[in-house]
């Protein structure tokens, strides 16, 4: 089977400094990769180039079988700031892939009043985005990034700046809008928790120039809830990820 | 109400003061005319008919000369900051002139183009041009790259990207952009009017200077005071309606076509 997203031999450089080397991984359709890493590690620059915003130095990269030559409306993104238009309504602003209401065809804005209330927000349609808190900012992001139903998924440490428990519930979120539809997914962050709470597989990429350290399979039954943090299982996972994520980063 | 009362206070006061100046003992009227000959010679211009000629000449030199400047700044300034060639071949010279002033160019702008309205509106335009085309400028190139990013991830088009991101962005730019050429313009046409012109307030102003009628003078000023504080409050009522988001985030904008 043609893989969802395939990156091979994947370098980037912005001038005078190397980010990305040598980073080749596969994730499969409806596959759930989490990257984790440190700060600078190259993270946000790897989904760019997925996202096709940059352009690789060196390497491939091919979604479902093509090579990236820029944005591609199969391919939905969420940001670590909101990045929602200020000037625009949350509907507006979930519409936005479609040229706003006004672009938007009528199944398209269906499914954008649809997708709020599936994020949460049945009521929020006409709210600007000085009116959500950065929770609902968020979700609104999630409604905007699954507007075209796109096949891949990419995830900049979507809920970074929130507060644990709206963090969490936010990653349970995630995963159930995901279940609905699994498809591949590239969550990029650098919480643990966050990551085994989501990933069918977690790929560590540190190092300067950053390159692949780890890539390893979670094999924690689905649905992940609060209380899997508390699975054995999930803990020694997590205590090996720790390790790893030390040893790379000292 | 309560908001009105503190500058009203003041007004009275200062009103108080001027009627004291003029009083017995005080200056004579030939330097500084008493508020009650002013008040009349305004009454009487407006109602008797006089200033109308001449304020409607100022004021269309003013909004024509505005608009004209400010249309061009916004477009211009969309050019340069969209475009890097423009950039390189055109901005230089753009901010020399931007350091020059202006009104030293009156005189030049009444030769080439005329004592009419012609003239007052070329200067007028070129006033209020420069400071509304680097806030253009700066708005435009100050707009959020992550939001531009974004955009562009949803494969959205540079036009799109333009019209939906980075002009908004710019809007508060803009806006302050033409809260500053507003005053400017009544500034230039007011100089273009001194310089040469047979009609306008500023004409007005200088006439009465030669004949020595302090009073007409400061009716003269008065009206003008008037007149810009009217096109401020206008453009700042038209800045809250435009970037309503910045405003008051609590309020929903007036509603939209
Ligand atoms: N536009 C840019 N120009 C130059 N260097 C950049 C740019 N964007 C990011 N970098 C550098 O590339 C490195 C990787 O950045 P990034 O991919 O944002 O890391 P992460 O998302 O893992 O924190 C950082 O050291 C950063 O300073
Ligand atoms: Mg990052």
């Amino acid at each position: 089977m043609t893989p969802a997203l395939a990156l091979d031999d994947v370098g980037f450089g912005f001038p005078g400094r190397k980010v990305l080397e040598g980073v080749s991984f596969a994730i499969a359709p409806g596959e759930f990769v989490v990257v984790l890493g440190p700060s600078g590690g190259g993270k946000s620059t790897l989904l760019r180039l997925v996202a096709g915003l940059l352009e690789p130095s060196s390497g491939q990269l091919r979604i479902a079988g093509a090579e990236v030559r820029g944005p591609r409306r199969d391919v939905g993104m969420v940001f670590q700031k909101p990045t929602l238009l200020p000037w625009r309504t949350a509907l507006d602003n979930v519409l936005l892939p479609a040229g706003f209401s006004r672009g938007a065809s009528a199944t398209e804005r269906a499914r954008a009043q649809e997708l709020l209330a599936a994020v949460g927000l049945p009521d929020a349609a006409s709210l600007y985005p000085a009116q959500l808190s950065g929770g609902m900012a968020q979700r609104v992001g999630l409604a905007r990034m699954l507007l075209h139903d796109p096949d891949l998924l990419l995830l900049d440490e979507p809920f970074a700046a929130l507060d644990a428990m709206t963090r969490e519930r936010m990653t349970l979120l995630l995963q159930e809008l995901w279940l609905s539809r699994p498809r591949a997914a590239l969550f990029v962050t650098h919480s643990i928790p966050e990551a085994l709470l989501l990933a069918d597989r977690v790929i560590v990429l540190a190092g300067r120039p950053g390159r692949i350290q780890v890539d390893w399979r979670v094999d924690l039954p689905r649905p992940r809830r609060p209380e899997t943090m508390a699975d054995p299982a999930f803990n020694e996972m997590a205590l090996a990820l720790r390790r790893e994520f030390d040893l790379v980063a000292a | 109400m309560t908001r009105l009362f503190p500058p009203l206070v003041t007004l009275v006061l200062i009103l108080g003061a001027w009627q004291f100046a003029t009083g017995p003992g005080g200056l004579p009227s030939y330097l500084l005319p008493a508020p009650w000959p002013v008040a009349w010679a305004i009454w009487d211009g407006l109602v008797g008919g006089a200033f109308w000629p001449h304020l409607g000449f100022t004021l269309t030199a003013t909004l024509t000369g505005f608009a004209i400047g400010s249309v061009s700044a916004i477009l211009v300034g969309a050019l340069v900051a969209e475009s890097r060639l423009f950039e390189r071949f055109v901005y230089p010279y753009l901010v020399a002139i931007q350091a020059m002033p202006k009104v030293a160019l009156a005189p030049l702008i009444l030769v080439w183009f005329g004592f009419g309205l012609a003239s007052k509106v070329v200067l007028v335009a070129l006033i209020c041009f420069f400071p509304l085309l680097v806030n253009t400028i700066t708005g435009i190139r100050g707009a959020d790259r992550d939001l531009v990013e974004m955009a562009r991830s949803f494969s959205r088009s540079p036009a799109f990207v333009f019209l939906h991101v980075k002009l908004p962005a710019a809007a508060p730019g803009i806006m302050a952009g033409l809260q500053i050429g507003i005053v400017l313009a009544l500034i230039g046409a007011i100089v273009g009017e001194f310089v040469a012109s047979d009609r306008g307030v500023g004409y007005l102003i200088g006439s009465a200077t030669v004949n020595m009628n302090v009073t007409a003078m400061f009716a003269g000023v008065l009206v003008l005071a008037a007149v810009g504080m009217a096109g401020s409050a206008i453009i700042r009522a038209l800045h809250r309606r435009v970037v309503f988001w910045e405003a008051d985030p609590r309020l929903p904008p007036p509603s939209e076509g």
